[in-house]
């Protein structure tokens, strides 16, 4: 065997080393979540909500608190952060910004998205303080959107930059404003890529305990008001994967189960949406 | 050129450059209304982006410097505090790939009424089948108006962007080598259309080849390394060429 054919199978088993390392984890983890959480993945888990000391296994009921808890938290964080995250993917291209400016923001974005989501809890927790509230829906919404800004940005930034020039040559020379043109014409073309960033987003928010630790808080009550503290599905595995007992580090895993589940259900339904509108997309 | 046409674009002391490459240099052309100019040149001498300037689409770009003055119908469209929306309604565009917009045959043909008219929604349709018709579509899409443009053959979206470029009434319709991607039956189909639209429109058209220029021109612009080397009416320019560079380009010696 001469060189080159030999460098080209070292290179190819490399790829697959790496390609079992990635699929063979997502395999265990999922196997180990359905093994250790099934059995106590029951229909009363998920239809009641925490009562008395249920994560040191003394209580009873389920984790329909930390269900919604993470849905109130998750879902309203990711819409504002779409909302900002757009603005500025759409402010970062040429139409609207110097390059060097753009250059600028993207780099701050990039290190703001490195920043671990425990900086972010701290951060909001300061503020909390200082403004004399307490942890609650509110403010852990505002940690995960701050989390989830960088993330969403980036991806909608990156998608929209791949829109042909031809294709906003086309809308301008129809008369289009910048305005028309960024909200009109290029997210339909840059949709697919759009989609897949709220979706990263989104997933890096429902399922981050860090940040929502302090600013959240913990409880066994649904909220009722934007005020009221909250449980989450990753605040409600941290604290019962930590218990002794394994009935309680059972539960643990169900909730993960859970929390998977919804990550899944959210990824199918954002492919369909998308496919509906690929159709679209100019090649 | 004879005296009793009107002038539709004229540009003095036209100067373009991109970061430091000085691309258009002193360009002062005038380019007669209703009817067919061809820019000719070699690739890279200037040609689209002097396209691009007569409907300021050369800001959507980084780092562009442009001087001197354009007149439309005798406006300077480089004067500042302009429409610049305005100014590009009035100027359709053809480019060398055709870029429908991400939506349905119909939406592409209704976008440009819906942002810049109130015509109720009878209005549009009829415009639209109008514009479809007139660019021989209509035939082909009208059962399938609400398919996305980009299951379209690359000819049909070509007569398409030009569809949705008349639909907003434009004085001039810019293009850009628009049948350079095309098969040759879909650029025949292209050619005959620039042909027709020129009894409404002020037709330009950029191409890099010389018998296209012959076949439709009624008035040529050869440019060379970013300068007019020559111009004027295409009888004239293709028979008795007055410059040496046109007379070796136009024979081939140099392309």
């Amino acid at each position: 065997m001469n060189k080159r054919t030999l460098e080209e199978n070292i290179f190819k088993i490399l790829m697959m080393i790496s390609i079992s390392i990635v699929v063979g984890s997502l395999i265990i983890i999922v196997a180990l979540v359905i093994i250790n959480g099934g059995p106590a993945l029951t229909l009363g888990l998920l239809t009641q909500t925490s009562s008395g000391e249920f994560y040191l296994g003394s209580g009873g009921g389920g984790i329909l608190n930390a269900i919604l808890g993470s849905l109130l938290l998750a879902l309203p964080a990711t819409g504002l952060a779409c909302v900002i995250g757009i603005a500025i993917a759409l402010y970062l291209q040429k139409d609207f910004t110097h390059s060097w400016v753009a250059g600028f923001i993207r780099f701050s974005l990039d290190i703001l998205w490195g920043i671990p989501s425990i900086i972010y809890g701290v951060f909001c927790f300061l503020i909390m303080i200082y403004l004399g509230m307490s942890a609650s829906v509110l403010v852990g919404i505002i940690a995960l959107t701050l989390l989830e800004i960088p993330i969403i940005t980036r991806y909608m930034d990156e998608s929209i930059k791949l829109v042909p020039i031809g294709l906003k040559e086309g809308a301008y020379s129809l008369g289009s404003t910048k305005f028309e043109t960024a909200v009109k014409v290029v997210p339909r073309q840059a949709l697919p890529g759009i989609l897949a960033g709220i979706l990263l987003g989104l997933g890096r928010g429902i399922g981050d305990a860090a940040s929502i630790l302090f600013t959240a808080g913990f409880t066994n009550r649904i909220p009722s008001s934007l005020l009221d503290s909250t449980a989450a599905l990753p605040t409600m595995i941290f604290q019962l994967s930590t218990s002794s007992l394994p009935i309680v580090r059972q539960k643990a895993s169900a909730t993960a189960l859970v929390l998977l589940l919804i990550v899944f259900t959210i990824s199918i339904l954002s492919r369909a949406l998308s496919k509906r509108y690929m159709k679209y997309v100019i090649k | 050129m004879s005296t009793e046409c009107r002038i539709q674009i004229e540009t003095k002391n036209l100067n373009v450059s991109f970061h430091d490459n000085h691309v258009l240099r002193n360009i002062d052309i005038k380019i007669p209304a209703k009817k067919l100019t061809a820019i000719i040149g070699p690739s890279g001498c200037g040609k689209t982006t002097l396209l691009k300037s007569f409907n300021r689409l050369l800001e959507i770009q980084d780092d562009v410097k442009i001087s001197g003055q354009i007149l439309v119908d005798g406006k300077n469209i480089l004067a500042p505090r302009l429409d610049v929306p305005d100014i590009r309604k009035k100027m359709g565009l053809l480019s060398q790939k055709p870029y429908p917009l991400p939506m349905s045959i119909h939406d592409n043909v209704a976008y440009g009424l819906r942002i810049h008219s109130n015509k109720n929604k009878g209005e549009i349709e009829s415009t639209v089948e109008h514009c479809l018709q007139e660019v021989g579509l209509w035939n082909e899409v009208k059962g399938r108006l609400h398919d996305p443009a980009s299951r379209l053959s690359v000819g049909q979206q070509q007569r398409l962007c030009l569809a949705r470029a008349i639909a907003v009434e434009p004085e001039v319709v810019l293009c850009d080598e628009p049948t350079s991607a095309l098969d040759p039956l879909a650029a025949q189909q292209i050619e005959k259309l620039l042909l027709k639209l020129k009894k409404d429109y002020t037709v330009v058209l950029v191409t890099h080849t010389l018998r296209q220029a012959k076949r439709v021109a009624d008035h040529v612009i050869f440019l060379y390394f970013g300068m007019v080397i020559e111009q004027g009416p295409a009888d004239e320019f293709f028979n008795n060429p007055k410059n040496p560079e046109t007379k070796a380009y136009l024979s081939g010696e140099i392309s």
